[in-house]
């Protein structure tokens, strides 16, 4: 447990680190708006990280254009578009909903859906095979009778 | 009796189904191995080519565009001199330079210029010419992440297809020239 915590904090400040020394004069506001925007993007050269955690050439190129991008007043959207127009759709953590992706995110609720379908059914099948496979047993006027008087025997028996 | 081919089969099923639905997901995690995870589908096919003007390699006082190349089917390789796999490639952009295949126009890519016209001279020069794309901007623009990449343009300046990683000559064979000859058509 330590030994993972010491590398989640390694890893943590070698991100950390690589950024603070890539500009000279870095603007807080410019690099706050980036670190939320640079975690959305993917660094195509390694692919899984994000443009925020990855020290690739490549990473620092795009990271330097969205500083340049953020300074001139660009949305969020409009650098997010920016990218996907150069790397694809690819580019994005989180990837848009169109025809290539509807089967991704349909998937998950089908399933969950699908299998409750399921369920349902197998629950209503074995509720109604149990109720054929044990009848309600057919009054027998003698056993009854019995147990009446077995019953009230035990009245009698309390009362005693 | 119905009853009881009706239960075989509904145990029949339980245990066809899991087992035809890892099938399934084996056949495409086998499709998923096969697949080059850095070949990721570009959105500039069947798009202009973004313009841009830079200047040439080596004549730094000229510069190139794309637009110089319109009516001409073309290609534009990304190469640096620090790029390896761009060694493995060279033969193969020498050998078509050398039987007068196609134009390639080099856009030498985040390199100093003295080191680009070394490497050229060490292993040959397929270029028509090189830009020289100092900071990286135009690699940018054409959504290059790792060199070598090579775009086919056609004559209307429209970017048809994409080579990630270096050429080999069965890309030629197979790829290139079936479709400089339909783009040449």
């Amino acid at each position: 447990m330590k030994k993972v915590l010491a590398t989640l904090f390694l890893a943590a400040s070698a991100g950390a680190w690589a950024q603070s020394t890539e500009i000279a004069n870095p603007d807080p506001k410019v690099e706050a708006r980036l670190k939320v925007i640079a975690h959305e993007l993917r660094c195509l050269v390694c692919q899984n990280q994000t443009i925020a955690d990855s020290d690739a050439p490549l990473a620092v190129d795009l990271r330097q254009q969205t500083r340049k991008m953020i300074a001139e007043g660009r949305s969020d959207d409009e650098i997010r578009s920016y990218m996907v127009e150069r790397y694809g759709d690819f580019v994005l953590y989180k990837p848009p909903f169109n025809a290539a992706t509807a089967f991704l995110w349909v998937a998950p609720g089908l399933l969950i859906v699908g299998g409750l379908a399921g369920l349902a059914l197998m629950i209503r099948r074995r509720r109604d095979a149990m109720a054929a496979a044990a009848p309600a047993p057919a009054p027998d006027p003698a056993r009854r009778k019995e147990i009446e008087a077995l019953l009230a025997g035990d009245e009698d028996a309390k009362r005693g | 009796m119905a009853g009881e081919s009706g239960g075989n089969a509904m145990k029949t099923l339980k245990y066809v189904v899991p087992l035809a639905i890892f099938g399934i997901l084996c056949v495409f995690l086998a499709i998923g191995l096969t697949k080059d995870p850095r070949k990721v589908p570009s959105p500039f096919i069947d798009k202009p080519a973004p313009a841009f003007t830079l200047a040439k390699l080596h004549e730094p006082e000229a510069t190139f565009s794309p637009e110089q190349m319109k009516g001409k089917v073309w290609m534009l390789n990304v190469w640096a001199s620090w790029c390896v796999s761009c060694r493995v490639e060279h033969p193969v952009l020498n050998d078509m330079s050398r039987k007068g295949i196609v134009a390639i126009v080099g856009l030498n890519y985040k390199d100093q210029r003295a080191d680009a016209t070394k490497w050229l001279q060490q292993h040959g020069n397929p270029y028509l010419l090189s830009a020289w794309d100092i900071d990286g901007k135009v690699g940018i623009d054409y959504g290059v992440y790792g060199a070598p990449e090579t775009f086919v343009i056609d004559k209307q300046g429209v970017i048809r297809y994409k080579h990630i990683g270096p050429i080999s000559p069965q890309d030629v064979e197979k790829i290139l020239l079936p479709l400089f000859a339909k783009l040449n058509a």
